[in-house]
């Protein structure tokens, strides 16, 4: 069995009489996006602290990479340590540095790299982060999402092998909240970092992880991915993923997939085994090519606009959708057959052609820098089902049926559909 | 007071059953207890000052001696030459304008005082002195207290409280070798170069009153302030502002590290309540030293 990077065992953390974490037993693997859930105040950023040394446990051991970190010596905890960066919930940026001078200071501190080869790593991570023109500006004079990423590239400078993101997204708007988390996403996908998020953002985090820690209570009540997630039953889920769940229509407009999932088995028990309905599965493809050509935000408005007019358009002929992944989009149209069902998506497609592709491109291109352009192509697939059969099955069917509905050249002189 | 043959009866049965008498005995014990504490309050308030006080003298020793340790290490030259320009050059015009007024304050006095006595021969022992031994170095340090240890208690909390000192831990920084450090190092250099040209303006200061304005002998006070002063003069000086800058260091170092830790407030409040008690604190302590290093150099 693979050894966890980090394994709490019974830690518990006091401050004064109030009991933080009791007896927490928690697991994260190496190449991960760990994510932890929770209610504000029940201590997800003080176990972040733990695992950083910034907070020592009252009780329990930690281990990194099997070895409990009080047995080791200090320089071993230092070596460890040192391989981890802190992305902080107010980014703790030097607020009387440049966002360069944040970025160049554990460079400048910590290694004895010269002037030059400090320049190009800081001017490299102030590239892949989008803040060229931000180099020589101070914190204060940044947007908060701009903020965000010269602390995210101040953390991953030191091309560390852990980063612990505490609440990265607070504060933002949801175009930005999906924008950061397609970011750590990609980063996490391109320098292979294990990422430990702490996070609210149900259900957009479940796309980017591989595993979620449910804290409740003192105490981690799940460990696991975000599928079984769906069907652990616990009070967590109801005090916390549906509470937190209500605010996910912020960016799509779309329902959770739970509330999707509550729906489907409505719709279901009031048709019979020999009704038939239809599953749709949209997709906008070559989403990294979008962020590279766009950058993050421009493509989290792409996916906005996309879901927005699905919702629309099918919401109105008693369709119900949701997002099954970054981009793909999943719509049931409980009482059609495949022939109606085709109609509807031509329609669609029609419409589509005519103006959603427009709306799309207008959504990204608001966010995206003057004269950039990228190639944008959209499929779908349809598939008939009937009670009996697993939704997951009828989706899998929809999905290998997909074919491409639109796509949007953009040309320097315009756009062409 | 007799009781009634109710009360007496009521008396007798609580005597005769034990919970009774222990529900008459609870109320009575509670209130001796109360008025115990109230008696015994103000000597434990006063305990509490005093342990609070030898603890916070503790860590501040030991959070010192920490700072001076981490003093040599190669990329610290930079840091103490920032911190001086900052506590020492930018301190230069205000210093010398307290010191030229301050010469000149103690010029006029002392001719008015010692015309009446005929000896205004000693305007220049009177100012030279005063200045080299006592004004100049504690003068100079509570202009400093007040200039840069308020800013330097103010900018440290505030990196305290925005979680800025927490981020220089997770990057393996050490905050007391980054922060703390540089700035004491500074200080330390600063204080007696700063009381050097405290002294100097101010014996200029007391020149123009004495001898520009009033009218005084100017060979005799040039000459009376070279024959008075004594080398022992400006060394005790010296180590005076030396005892000062570190005194002065770190208490606005320590309030500003650890403003996250007061008991009275919070966040920005804390930040406020730091600083003042940082130039409070030093300016209190800087004459309470001055007393103390005087007794002993003297």
């Amino acid at each position: 069995m693979e050894t966890p990077l980090i394994e709490f065992k019974n830690v518990t953390k006091r401050f004064g009489r109030r009991t933080i974490l009791e007896n927490v037993n928690l697991q994260i693997y190496e190449g991960q996006v760990t994510t932890i859930i929770g209610l504000s105040g029940g201590g997800k950023t003080v176990l972040l602290k733990h695992i950083i040394g910034l907070i020592k446990p009252d009780e329990g051991t930690i281990l990194f990479r099997g070895k409990p970190l009080n047995g080791m010596s200090k320089s071993e905890v230092d070596a460890s340590l040192a391989q981890m960066s802190y992305m902080f919930q107010d980014n703790a940026l030097f607020d009387s540095m440049t966002v360069y001078e944040n970025i160049a200071l554990p460079l400048r501190e910590r290694t004895t790299m010269t002037k030059s080869e400090i320049d190009s790593k800081v001017m490299a991570r102030i590239e892949q982060t989008e803040l060229t023109d931000s180099a020589k500006k101070f914190p204060s004079e940044l947007s908060g999402g701009m903020q965000k990423r010269a602390a995210l590239a101040r953390a991953l400078v030191i091309d560390p092998s852990i980063v612990l993101f505490d609440e990265p997204t607070s504060g933002q708007d949801p175009v930005r909240k999906n924008a950061i988390l397609s970011m750590i996403a990609q980063y996490q996908r391109k320098f292979g970092f294990t990422a430990v998020v702490v996070s609210h953002e149900i259900p957009d985090v479940y796309f980017i992880s591989n595993r979620i820690l449910a804290l409740y209570g003192r105490n981690i009540v799940f460990q696991g991915t975000p599928e079984e997630l769906e069907d652990f039953d616990h009070p967590f889920k109801d005090e916390v993923i549906r509470s937190l769940e209500s605010l996910q229509k912020e960016l799509t407009g779309l329902h959770s997939k739970r509330q999707f999932k509550v729906m489907y088995q409505g719709q279901m028990k009031r048709r019979s085994l020999r009704d038939t309905y239809c599953v749709a599965v949209f997709k906008l493809e070559s989403l990294d090519a979008i962020i590279t050509g766009l950058g993050h935000e421009s493509a989290q408005e792409a996916i906005q606009s996309m879901g927005v007019y699905i919702d629309k358009h099918f919401g109105a002929i008693g369709g119900f959708s949701t997002r099954r992944s970054i981009n793909e989009f999943v719509t049931v149209l409980p009482y059609s057959e495949q022939d109606e069902a085709e109609d509807m998506l031509a329609d669609f497609i029609k419409d589509f052609q005519e103006h959603g592709i427009s709306e799309i491109w207008a959504g990204a291109r608001e966010k995206a820098a003057p004269g950039t352009c990228v190639d944008f192509t959209i499929v779908a697939g349809l598939a008939q089902g009937q009670p009996i059969a697993e939704i997951e099955t009828v989706i899998a069917s929809a999905e290998s049926q997909q074919r491409e509905i639109g796509r949007l050249q953009c040309r320097l002189q315009g756009v062409n559909k | 007071m007799a009781l009634s043959s109710k009360d007496q009866k009521s008396a007798e049965s609580k005597i005769d059953n034990p919970t009774a008498s222990a529900t008459l005995l609870v109320p009575a014990v509670v209130k001796t207890w109360r008025l115990v504490r109230l008696l015994l309050s103000p000597f434990t308030a006063a305990g509490r000052t005093v342990i609070s006080w030898v603890d916070n003298s503790g860590a501040s020793t030991i959070f010192l001696f920490l700072a001076l340790a981490k003093t040599f290490w190669h990329k610290q030259l930079s840091k103490i030459v920032q911190q001086l320009y900052y506590i020492g050059a930018s301190s230069t015009t205000i210093i010398a304008l307290v010191g030229f007024f301050t010469g000149m304050v103690l010029g006029l006095q002392s001719y008015h005082a010692l015309v009446k006595l005929g000896a205004q021969g000693a305007i220049g022992t009177m100012v030279a002195l005063s200045l080299v031994r006592e004004l100049g170095p504690v003068l100079t340090a509570i202009m400093i207290t007040a200039r840069a240890g308020s800013a330097i208690t103010a900018e440290i909390g505030v990196q305290r409280i925005s979680e800025q000192i927490d981020a220089l831990d997770t990057m393996r920084i050490d905050p007391m070798r980054y922060l703390i450090s540089p700035r004491i190092v500074a200080a330390i250099i600063s204080f007696p170069l700063l009381t050097a040209l405290f002294d100097l303006i101010g014996i200029i200061g007391g020149y123009v009153s004495s001898v520009l304005l009033l009218g005084a002998n100017a060979g005799t006070y040039l000459h009376r302030v070279q024959a008075s002063l004594e080398m022992k003069d400006l060394t005790d000086g010296f180590i005076k502002s030396v005892v000062f800058a570190v005194i002065v260091a770190t208490v606005c170092c320590y309030q500003g590290y650890f403003a996250h830790m007061r008991q009275d407030s919070h966040g920005a409040k804390a930040v406020g309540l730091s600083t003042t008690s940082a130039v409070v604190l030093s300016s209190v302590l800087v004459l309470v030293a001055d007393y103390i290093v005087t007794s002993l150099l003297i």
